[in-house]
């Protein structure tokens, strides 16, 4: 079946990823407490959902795999099967073969050999923990169900009734496939296809779903099971479930309710076994005689109680069902799922109307209208809101970002036979999506090299005081408009003196160079550089370092290292909340402007303490202190005649500041910031560009890049 | 979806080749009722059907219906591995009434 499903298909995605998510949490939180029940079922749970809903997909790779692992999860639930660390371990690998086969069919690519070849060996395994029941297909035999009288049915099968509405096809989906997985949940032994509702040729649209069934079911599972077999369908389907053992009366119930003939469903129970001919007969005339004296027939739910007809366990499914369908709808009333390309938009129209407004502004100053530029102003302060609220739609917590690493730390520490424990802080801390995104690299490199060369072997650890376990920490909080996440270990800490002498062997330093503390870390994040002894199998190959850093930076954000001896690192990464909108403060150069994020800039200054006339000094006295100057014109070699009077832009970035000689000041401006082409991506001390209200660009500088320059300007007229 | 029709003595053979499906639902419709149009007796091969959902099935239940309301015979042949699934699945073997050549491993239910 080759159903192309699209968006239902994308959902089923989606869904499945952080169904996938909710696993892995769940397996791991069983790691700690193996007997946590919810843990288990949560597992189950997800495992199942994933199935079923491979299951109408016809993905059936899928299905077949999940099916073997739900088996065995089904046996831990039930107790059957104890929870040790290796099924857990397993059952994570069979997590991860699920995400790869869900790749693998968002890609539309076969299966490579090797994935085939693993997860065979992962069924095998899985076969294993079932025992000798490792088939758990149901018998062939075909038992025929018998009655017994007195009107209680023996039988074991579900009697389950089906219309379909007709939409159901143009929803895209076909009835096939829901009675194609309900086979998967037991055996069907009798169905019975009913095209009644078939109207003539002439009306008959073929795009539209006219057919019911009526089939039973010998099965082991539950009355939820089975309703959730049709939950893509409930609102589009008549459904009508009757367990095994239910009374005659029930069945006539359910003629009753169905739209076809009686005597003709009547006939269609018989032939499925679940009434004899004789107890239908009977009934049928009961229910004349009844309904001929009553006059008002009863209410359905009255006539269940009254005859004690249903299952006090039913009810109670079926309360927590209508409960759980609540719960999900009040959940669903506090999330919208919105495509990120819709925000994406969204953003991008707020962008412009920043830019639009800032012109009217321009327009009104220009014109000194008074009571325009008022207007203008209340404007502004709404279109502010606006894209502080748009942004905000953006933003996400990191805590999802933190939780993909306690699988990374226990896969590691297994990896490493390491004990190390994980703790995180601070997951409520928000930040832009796209850069939530992006980060995932660069920390699982951190984490991966702390837990590798960080933390010490368990010997090591004690002989030195501390407890055999190592501990990582990550924590997130905001600071001054930005992120801090901050990597720790409890770890042996960065050895000052081994990295200097790579980094003479490597030509970084020269022999008798002084180097602070903060300034030998940040040699590691040169590339090709490793201090680890021992290349091992996850880090310490050099490559790395200097990929997190550049990853960082491609983001606006610095990183830097706190080290201390024996007691472990702290690696603090700092991030913009956002890429798309900052407050900047607007420079003009000759006829070129310029953006500097607002948040960087500490102070302005007239140029005129050093050399008049001569204007080339690299460095000011500010207030006692060297400042390194970089001029802005000389840098991106501009043409045109500077300003008689030059202004210095005192900017600061991770702890270091520097001065932006600039010709005009021209104060606060909300830059919407427009990524720069493929081409520009070699200049350097630019990353990005906005537009002015009046339509003209300008460039937004990157602060950290211009801080290192200007350190190296400066360096080579003073020692700083 | 491919319809082509050959005459056999008084037997309109048809041999029906491609999807039934969803997707040519809407074409398929008239062209199944057209062949009825055209003679009493017919015989629709389907054994280059490569799939068949419930909106093929219910054509070709719509089809047999009006077949026989209109006293005509129409009979299913050489039903394709596609086809007997779903029939098998459906039940529809003894519905339609035309023998079914099943394959071997196929179990021994669907013909009842």
């Amino acid at each position: 079946m080759n159903l192309d499903l699209g968006e239902a298909l994308q959902t089923f995605f989606a869904e499945s990823r952080s169904l996938l998510q909710d696993m892995e949490e769940g397996l791991l939180r069983l790691e700690n407490t193996p007997d946590d029940a919810e843990a288990i079922n949560a597992v189950f749970r997800a495992a199942h959902t994933i199935k079923g809903s491979a299951g109408l997909f016809g993905l059936d790779d899928i299905v077949a795999f999940t099916h073997k692992a739900e088996n065995v999860l089904d046996r831990v639930r039930n107790n059957e099967l104890p929870l040790t660390e290796g099924l857990i371990g397993l059952f994570l690998a069979c997590r991860d073969h699920i995400e790869r086969l869900l790749d693998i069919t968002v890609d539309g690519t076969e299966m490579d050999t090797d994935s085939r070849r693993q997860g065979e060996t992962l069924a095998a395994q899985l076969s294993q923990c079932m025992g000798n029941d490792a088939t758990t297909l149901p018998a062939e035999t075909e038992a025929p169900v018998q009655s017994v009288g007195g009107g209680q049915m023996a039988g074991d099968t579900w009697h389950i009734s089906l219309r379909f509405g007709q939409d159901v096809l143009k929803n895209g989906m076909d009835p096939l496939s829901f009675l194609r997985y309900l086979a998967t949940l037991g055996e069907i032994c009798h169905l019975t296809t009913l095209a009644d509702a078939l109207p003539v040729a002439a009306e008959m649209d073929s795009e539209c779903c006219y057919l019911g069934f009526e089939l039973c079911l010998k099965s082991e599972v539950d009355k939820a099971r089975i309703e959730g077999v049709f939950e893509f369908v409930r609102d589009d389907c008549q459904l009508h479930i009757l367990p095994p053992g239910s009374r005659v009366a029930d069945f006539m119930q359910l003629i009753e309710t169905l739209p076809e003939n009686n005597t003709r469903l009547g006939e269609i129970l018989v032939a499925c076994g679940a009434l004899t001919q004789r107890e239908l007969d009977e009934s049928l005339s009961i229910q004349e005689c009844e309904s001929a004296r009553q006059e008002a027939p009863q209410p359905l739910g009255e006539i269940l109680v009254d005859r004690q007809m249903v299952q006090p366990e039913l009810v109670d499914a079926a309360l927590s069902k209508q409960k759980e369908a609540r719960n999900r709808q009040a959940q669903e009333a506090q999330f919208i799922r919105v495509h990120a390309d819709k925000l994406d938009s969204l953003i991008n129209l707020v962008g412009e109307l920043v830019i639009a407004g800032a012109g009217v502004g321009l327009q009104a100053a220009r014109n000194k209208d008074g009571v325009l530029m008022e207007s203008v102003s209340g404007m502004a302060r709404l279109v502010e809101e606006i894209r502080d609220g748009a942004m905000r739609l953006r933003m996400v917590e990191i805590g999802e970002t933190f939780n993909r690493f306690r699988r990374v730390v226990r896969d590691v520490s297994k990896e490493l036979g390491k004990d190390i424990e994980l703790v995180i802080s601070g997951a409520e801390a928000e930040l832009d999506k796209t850069v939530v995104e992006k980060i995932g690299d660069p920390l699982t490199h951190l984490v991966r090299n702390a837990m590798d060369h960080g933390i010490e072997s368990a010997q090591v650890r004690l002989s030195r005081g501390k407890p055999a376990q190592g501990t990582m920490r990550l924590n997130a909080f905001h600071e001054s408009g930005g992120i801090v996440i901050e990597v720790s270990d409890d770890g042996g800490g960065l050895n000052r003196e081994r990295i200097l002498a790579k980094a003479r062997d490597k030509g970084l330093i020269q022999e008798g160079d002084n180097l602070a503390d903060g300034d030998v870390w940040k040699l590691i994040f040169e590339p090709g550089f490793s201090t680890a002894e021992q290349v091992s199998n996850l880090s310490g190959r050099g490559v790395g370092m200097d990929v997190v850093r550049r990853n960082i930076e491609a983001l606006r954000g610095t990183v830097e290292i706190e080290s201390h001896e024996g007691l472990g690192s702290t690696f603090r990464i700092r991030l913009p909340l956002t890429l798309a909108i900052i407050d900047g403060f607007l420079m003009g150069v000759t006829e070129s402007h310029y953006v500097v994020p607002l948040d960087m800039v500490l102070e302005c200054v007239e140029l005129n303490t050093c050399g008049d006339g001569s204007g080339d000094c690299d460095y000011l006295n500010l207030r006692g202190e060297v400042l390194p100057l970089l001029r802005v014109k000389q840098h991106f070699n501009l043409e045109g005649r500077s300003s008689r009077r030059q202004n210095v832009v005192v900017v600061t970035a991770a702890g270091r500041k520097a001065g932006l000689v600039v010709d005009e000041l021209k104060g606060e401006f909300q830059a919407v910031i427009k990524p720069l082409g493929q081409i520009f991506a070699q200049v350097r001390g630019i990353s990005g560009s906005t537009i002015l209200g009046s339509g003209e660009v300008a460039l937004v500088l990157d602060v950290p890049t211009l801080l290192d320059e200007a350190a190296r300007v400066g360096s080579s007229g003073v020692t700083v | 979806m491919e319809l082509s029709s050959k005459h056999h003595d008084d037997r309109l053979r048809v041999h029906a080749a491609g999807e039934m499906t969803i997707y040519h639902a809407a074409d398929l419709k008239p062209a199944l009722l057209e062949i009825l149009d055209r003679s009493d007796a017919i015989e629709l091969d389907l054994s280059g059907v490569s799939e068949l959902d419930t909106s093929g099935v219910q054509l070709l239940m719509l089809m047999k219906r009006e077949a026989v309301a209109a006293g005509k015979s129409l009979a299913l042949s050489g039903h394709s591995p596609a086809v007997l699934e779903v029939f098998e699945l459906l039940g529809l073997g003894g519905w339609f009434g035309d023998p079914q050549v099943l394959p071997a491993s196929a179990k021994g239910r669907a013909a009842a």
